[in-house]
């Protein structure tokens, strides 16, 4: 029986000084991709934030492998073998291409990724391993944004739209990579605007609206009505 | 004769004061922080030297990796403990917090040392001199200029060639998105501070030796360090070594026009440079 890696109880989170979510539980099986899909403002980015730590919880309301660390630095969690892919990429732009991924390797945890690894699933990047990350395209630089979160070898790996502002084939042969990210038994939390790609990528998927989880369930058994109801509201 | 020997003692000169300037360039390209205490530490590390030198009885570049590792543990956890309290969104707070660091250390050492002129007194070195070229140089004031551009080199290769200097400039870029990568923000400033008050130590034992100092001259250091940093340009290391020389050419040319000009030549030449290039003349260009 696979273990329970993280566990999401009552959540309230707050944006600023607006509350974002309320009340989200949410539970994540070793080894699981899950998918949180919702519209713009659902509070999907404060959700993956809470759980990285740059947004403080109560202690409680956030267990990773039966630690609660909803109260934890990101920093901190980073040990712990969670990794953010952040909205928007945040590459360091005074960094390279390879300094940006050796960033990835601040935790010192080990495992089976390294730079060679990372340049085996994203060649173009070891082309361009010298290049200020600023010169990059978006494609890219989503490359390298992955590859730094896969730098660090984390069990629990979170992806925040990482479609947003690019073509469908540059999402397309990023989300190819995707088998290959998480064959080694990795769990992954996927935020995604792209429904579609979304469930296709997924095991169980929980919708989020305006704070609250308003569907979750595995995406053969969901209805494109179930979840645009879940996504848009009464309809 | 007369006048390339003012340049040249100008461009030794601009050596001491890149070296007051560095500490100051790394933090503030670290953190953002400006440390308006920094001429204080540039006395108080020349006030401690005075002591190491007097307990242990050695040669006060003897004394300096002594007072360099004291240094760097002050300057750790004045950081920790107080400085990264201060830092975020608005440069005030840490501005008021080392307003605050510079008189209390200016009366702490008016307390324990007195307000009376000391110096370091380093024997023959004070005094040495060597002849090139029919100009006679000090070797202090050379020394000074050969240590601030290994210091200048050292703090350039680590900014670009370590894993620490990566780390700086990934965290003075985006410290979330630095901290996600399992980066303590904290203990990195702390680092950084560590390291400026190292380089500080370096430059309070090389004036403390040169000449005579009191609690009282710190800001006089501070204003020095800022304007090598800001005619070089913010970020740039190199550029504030550059700075430095110019400040310092800027100022032995005044005084060998007008010895009362040796202060206000610098300053000049500094508002003419932020008229001209408000960026410096060397803004931040990357390696």
């Amino acid at each position: 029986m696979p273990e329970q890696i993280l566990t999401v109880q009552s959540l309230d989170a707050y944006y600023d000084d607006f509350q974002a979510l309320y009340n989200v539980d949410l539970e994540l099986i070793e080894g699981e991709v899950l998918a949180v899909i919702g519209a713009n403002g659902a509070g999907k980015s404060t959700l993956l934030q809470s759980i990285a730590g740059l947004i403080s919880n109560a202690a409680s309301q956030i267990s990773y492998r039966g630690q609660s660390i909803g109260d934890l630095r990101a920093d901190e969690i980073a040990h712990l073998g969670i990794a953010l892919v952040p909205e928007g990429r945040q590459l360091f732009p005074s960094l390279n291409v390879e300094e940006n991924l050796l960033m990835g390797r601040t935790t010192g945890r080990t495992g089976s990724w390294d730079l060679q690894r990372v340049y085996q699933l994203f060649p173009v990047l070891e082309e361009r391993r010298t290049v200020a990350s600023t010169e990059l395209s978006g494609g890219q630089q989503q490359m390298v944004a992955i590859g730094r979160a896969l730098m660090a070898n984390p069990d629990l790996i979170l992806f925040d739209e990482i479609s947003l502002g690019l073509a469908p084939v540059v999402i397309k042969s990023i989300y190819a990579a995707f088998p290959r990210i998480v064959e080694t038994g990795t769990s992954a939390v996927i935020v995604e605007q792209d429904i579609n790609m979304a469930l296709s990528m997924s095991s169980r998927v929980y919708c989020l609206q305006e704070g609250r989880v308003s569907l979750q369930g595995t995406p053969d058994t969901l209805s494109r009505d179930d979840i645009s109801r879940a996504y848009f509201g009464r309809i | 004769m007369d006048w390339i020997n003012a340049l040249t003692q100008g461009v030794l000169l601009g050596g001491l004061y890149a070296l007051f300037a560095a500490g100051l360039s790394l933090i503030f390209g670290v953190m953002r922080l400006v440390n308006i205490a920094h001429g204080d530490m540039i006395v108080l590390a020349a006030y401690i030297g005075l002591s190491v030198t007097l307990f242990l009885g050695i040669h006060p570049l003897a004394a300096l990796p002594v007072v360099i590792v004291i240094m760097a543990i002050i300057g750790y956890l004045l950081q920790r403990l107080f400085l990264n309290q201060t830092i975020g969104g608005d440069i005030l707070p840490p501005l008021l917090v080392t307003f605050g660091f510079s008189i209390i250390i200016q009366n702490a050492l008016l307390e324990g040392y007195t307000a009376d002129p000391q110096s370091l007194n380093a024997g023959t070195l004070e005094t040495a001199s060597v002849d090139v070229g029919g100009l006679s140089l000090g070797v202090l004031p050379l020394l000074t200029f050969a240590i601030a551009v290994v210091v200048i080199a050292s703090l350039q290769w680590m900014f670009y060639r370590t894993a620490l200097g990566r780390t700086f400039r990934a965290v003075s870029d985006n410290q979330h998105v630095a901290q996600l990568m399992g980066v303590n923000r904290r203990h990195v400033f702390g680092i950084a501070m560590a390291l400026s008050l190292a380089v500080t130590a370096i430059a309070g034992v090389l004036l403390g030796i040169r000449t005579s100092f009191d609690p009282s001259v710190g800001p006089g250091r501070l204003i020095f360090g800022f304007e090598a940093v800001i005619i070089g340009g913010l970020g740039n290391l190199w550029g504030t070594l550059v700075g430095g020389i110019i400040l310092g050419v800027a100022q032995t040319i005044g005084a060998k026009i007008n010895p009362g000009w040796q202060l206000l030549a610098g300053h000049l030449v500094f508002l003419l440079v932020l008229a001209v290039r408000p960026t410096g003349l060397f803004p931040k260009i990357k390696e």
